[in-house]
């Protein structure tokens, strides 16, 4: 066991943890964070993507010990005084997700995605989120939902369902 | 009396809203089945078998037992007189062969991924080491792996069996009374007109929903609650009941939020019934998650069929018949409803065409592998991908463009209702419309006259066109129907609607969604029909204490189904309220009307909101002689037909024929799925269903060593589209309101898929015409392109036959290596 003391959307944790704990798995089963999801055993997935230093990591790939020391930002610490994140908006507003089980981990990536190119083509969205499966969307509408977010024009949706 | 201000009637139907579900999704406060933590919990750990087929000499599961905090390991041995086999709804023959499926294998394993014993222990992690420590001994038995060497019987997937058919189905329109008779018609067109022969191989698919399995059984307490990730809470009930023996009063289900399922998550599995029999052994509250790997070997695989078609027409390119010889692969066992899911694309095959005469035969055969099951589709897309890839065919021997040779044949929209030759009535539709509208969205013209200019001048990247024109049957099903076919159960769905005394309503449906946003659609659809506001209504789903009857989400069945069962429960509050209305305003009922949510006395400005009438009927101080107290319904609807979505889907692709690289340049489709309740839902149905349909296309594919061993066992190696293999789309939609609903909804969820993997391919295929190919087998790799660019022979790609050459032969073998980076 190894003692850790990480802070987790803003609240501080000390634990005493196997250092083969998965961050992921601490975060879900010693947190009760269950808002971040494992969809993988490969690290293809990027379900389980929160921020570590403010970087978006995929959480299945750090160690829990890794993590001793710093902040962590899960889906769950995104909102500000009931106040939604403009990237949870976005998803929201572009349905940019179905069943939802990607969604944490691709709103995690796609504010990395803005924190380093706020205003990216769609081209370079695409390649950002390549490390994170939708099996629902198609990625359409989470394409547009980035663009949204970064305050651009998002495809047009005219043609979309004019049920005339 | 409150006089009450009148409300448009309808207000919510049509509208993009945005997903009464999404807030507890985007701020990570969901309830997945893995999520639940009980006190006591144990967890299972699945001991898989590596091989293929194998006799099990001798398990020893003493070092297991001992490992630390170990409370039990099971075999099959220990659970063979309670465990039973697990169950297959659809016996689409009378004799067919259904070999006994233990949920733990006892003393032969059939395909490589089934379990041999399970440990249960405290936490999962100590669960994984300790199976780690079973000792399983096998003696490897010879596989079947090939689906056309199995309906050969040269190696037996059960040897015990003595066969590996399955079943012999068969549909020939002559003998139905629905159309003339095949081989005349062929006969026919060999003297005087066109044959067209070809063999289309629909590989093998994963549905891979992004949350794995997972489940959790409580026995604690006078009832056994079961959380799991399902499509089907109430089947599965039902059949835990009747396959594990035990009252089913006795169990309660629960489909939480469920990440997805396409399928993929309509069987009842092995996992369930063994965290059933373990929790109910130990009287602890048990959980098994799988990981991925595990989910991709044993939950079940689609698709995986060998088509043979046999088409005839005249000179004019006018179709009289079609004759198709197919095979499909169940895997080591027939899944629950497995051997239908052939029979559902056999009535599919005519598509949207007035063919003369037809006959299908369908073999099904038992491999050494993963068993197969409805996936996205099930059936149609199989039956759309052939009959869309010979159209192209006829359409490249007459010399026409695509579009033309399918205008020739499909029916006209003066036409409806046509009953085709499968016997099937199409209600409503409009081919020339949507088609028309896809064309000019898709800049049809320009394309073709890009693709005229590469062709001319070599351009090492050409550019191909696809079309595909589809029509599938959703609103699954009509129970009389499903009954003619031997399947096990009804097509009704139930709902219920109740006003409570506060004025907001409950609402509670018998289907279970898992991403479709019932929550929204159905809230929609009760705000008009009820005039109540969108967000006073609550959607209840998923848990057989609450939704005590459904049948659950499936085949597009939904709001088709149980939408109309939700306007007939919202129907009857209405009827009910009336004479309660005329009663409290001291009006005749006669005189009572309902409209945007209020009951007015004709003729004056009197009248009480449906929320009056709620809380009236809950006090029940003052109603009418003979009615009871509170204001609710419950309505159980059979459909009386299926409904028939229609649509033309266009696809550009680019490649580059020095490399066999690919490049979606565009995708442009229009679908008539009927009146839309919520066209942002719609557009997500169908953005996420082309992606699924163009990965079958392109990139995805169960494959199999030479072992039966499942090599693409991760998503390293099975690939799933991500946003940067993918485009963004250009759709729209046409409407023809289906006349066998109120609503006149038609389905939507499978239609991307069922139309867009025959437009891609037909796309590649019409890009390399020029040299003379006329096939490339799925998925199209850069490597098959390539290979089917410079083949001489066509018989290394299975593609790239050349004009009046034999049938290319598919070798079975043929396992490219997949992961080649391949890209849009």
């Amino acid at each position: 066991m190894t003692r850790i003391s990480v802070t987790v959307d803003g609240a501080k944790y000390s634990d005493d943890v196997e250092p083969r704990m998965l961050l992921v798995q601490y975060l879900r089963e010693r947190l009760g964070k269950t808002g971040t999801v494992v969809g993988c055993d490969t690290s293809n997935c990027g379900a389980c993507t929160v921020h570590l230093g403010g970087r978006s990591v995929k959480s299945c790939n750090v160690l829990a010990v890794q993590a001793d020391g710093q902040d962590v930002t899960t889906v769950e610490g995104l909102s500000q005084n009931g106040e939604l994140h403009p990237m949870q908006k976005a998803f929201h507003e572009c349905h940019a997700l179905q069943c939802g089980y990607c969604t944490p981990g691709m709103i995690m990536q796609s504010i990395d995605l803005l924190n380093d190119n706020p205003k990216p083509s769609e081209a370079e969205i695409r390649d950002g989120l390549e490390g994170n499966l939708c099996r629902c969307t198609g990625y359409h509408n989470i394409v547009r939902a980035v663009q949204t977010a970064s305050g651009q024009e998002s495809k047009a949706d005219a043609l979309e369902g004019s049920a005339s | 009396m409150t006089v009450t201000e009148d409300r448009p009637a309808a207000l919510e139907i049509g509208n993009k809203r945005r997903r009464k579900e999404d807030q507890r999704l985007i701020t990570g406060r969901t309830k997945w089945t893995d999520n639940i933590q009980l006190t006591g919990m144990l967890h299972i750990a699945m001991v898989r078998s590596p091989f293929a087929h194998a006799t099990i000499t001798h398990i020893d599961t003493a070092e297991a037992a001992a490992a630390p905090n170990v409370v039990a390991v099971l075999t099959g041995e220990d659970v063979k007189d309670e465990q039973g086999s697990l169950p297959n709804a659809w016996a689409i023959t009378p004799d067919q062969v259904t070999p006994n499926h233990p949920s733990i294998a006892v003393d032969r394993v059939a395909f490589a991924g089934e379990v041999v014993a399970v440990v249960i222990a405290r936490t999962a992690a100590e669960a994984r080491d300790a199976a780690e420590l079973v000792d399983v001994d096998y003696e490897e038995l010879p596989a079947a792996l090939d689906l056309r060497e199995s309906a050969e019987d040269k190696v037996l997937a059960h040897p015990d069996l003595g066969t590996n058919k399955s079943a012999f189905w068969q549909f020939d329109s002559e003998g139905a009374g629905t159309g003339g008779n095949v081989d005349a018609a062929i006969e026919k067109a060999r003297a005087d007109g066109i044959v067209i022969e070809r063999e289309y191989r629909q590989q093998r698919l994963i549905p891979a929903f992004m949350e794995p399995r997972s489940v959790v059984v409580d026995p604690t307490g006078e009832q056994l609650t079961m959380w799991s990730a399902t499509q089907n809470p109430h089947i599965l009930r039902f059949l835990l009941a009747a396959v594990l023996g035990m009252s089913e009063s006795k169990i309660r289900v629960i489909a939480p939020d469920v990440g997805g399922g396409f399928g993929g998550k309509l069987q009842v599995t092995p996992e369930e019934f063994i965290t059933f029999m373990a929790a109910r052994r130990l009287g602890k509250p048990v959980k098994y998650t799988e990981t991925r790997s595990e989910s991709l070997m044993a939950a079940h695989h689609g698709r995986d069929q060998w088509q043979k078609l046999t088409l005839a027409a005249t000179k004019e390119g006018k179709v009289t018949g079609l004759k198709v010889d197919l095979i499909a692969d169940l895997g080591a066992y027939v899944a629950l409803v497995g051997g239908g899911v052939p029979v559902l694309g056999a009535f599919m095959f005519n598509s949207i065409y007035k063919f003369e005469a037809y006959q299908f035969n369908c073999t099904t055969v038992l491999t050494n592998k993963t068993w197969t099951d409805a996936y996205r589709g099930a059936g149609r897309p199989e039956a759309t991908f052939a009959i869309e890839r010979i159209m192209d065919e006829l359409a490249h021997e007459l010399g026409v463009d695509p579009l033309e040779v399918r205008e020739r044949n499909w029916i006209k929209n003066t036409e409806f209702p046509f009953t085709t030759v499968c016997g099937m009535e199409y209600d409503s539709g409009n081919y020339e419309a949507a088609t028309e509208r896809a064309k000019e969205i898709f800049g049809y013209d320009a394309l073709r006259a890009e693709q005229k200019q590469r062709r001319e001048s070599n351009d090492p990247i050409q550019l191909g066109i696809g079309v595909s024109t589809f029509t599938e049957m959703c609103g699954l099903a009509p129970s009389r129907v499903l009954g003619s076919l031997n399947y096990g159960a009804g097509g009704w769905e139930s709902a219920s609607v109740r006003m409570l005394p506060t004025g907001k309503v409950e609402v509670v449906t018998g289907s279970s969604a898992h991403g479709q946003g019932h929550e929204t659609a159905w809230s929609q659809i009760i705000a008009d029909r009820l005039g109540v506001p969108f967000e006073d209504v609550e959607v209840l789903h998923g848990d057989t204490q609450v939704a005590a009857k459904g049948m659950d989400t499936y085949g597009s069945r939904s709001l088709v189904v149980g939408g109309e069962a939700l306007v007939r429960a919202a129907d009857k509050v209405i009827e009910k309220a009336k004479p309660i209305a005329a009663h409290l305003l001291e009006a005749s009922v006669d005189d009572i009307e309902f409209k945007g949510g209020r009951f007015g006395v004709k003729g004056t400005d009197q009248g009480l909101a449906m929320a009056e009438i709620a809380l009236a009927t809950f006090a029940a101080h003052n109603l009418p002689d003979g009615i009871e107290p509170t204001l609710d319904s419950d309505a159980t609807y059979d459909p009386v037909a299926f409904s028939f979505p229609h649509g033309t889907h266009l696809c550009a692709m680019e490649i580059d024929t020095e490399t066999g690289g690919l490049k979606m340049r565009k995708y442009a489709c229009v679908d008539d799925i009927g009146n839309i309740i919520n066209p942002l839902i719609v557009a997500g149905q169908v953005h996420g269903g082309l992606v699924q349909g163009i990965a079958q296309a392109l990139w995805e594919e169960a494959v199999h060593d030479d072992a039966g061993t499942l090599v693409s066992a991760s998503f390293v190696d099975y690939l799933v589209p991500t946003a940067a293999d993918t485009i963004s789309f250009d759709i729209d939609h046409t409407t023809s309101p289906s006349t066998t609903n109120t609503l006149g909804t038609k389905g939507v969820g499978e239609a991307g898929t069922i139309a867009s993997t025959p437009a891609v391919v037909n796309a590649v295929v019409d890009a390399l015409r020029p040299f003379g190919v006329n096939d490339v087998r799925m998925p199209c790799t850069p490597e098959r392109v390539y290979k089917a660019i410079h083949a001489q022979d066509g018989a290394e790609s299975g593609g790239g036959a050349t004009e009046g050459a034999a049938t290319p032969h598919f070798d079975e073998a043929d396992t490219a290596d997949r992961t080649d980076g391949s890209s849009l």
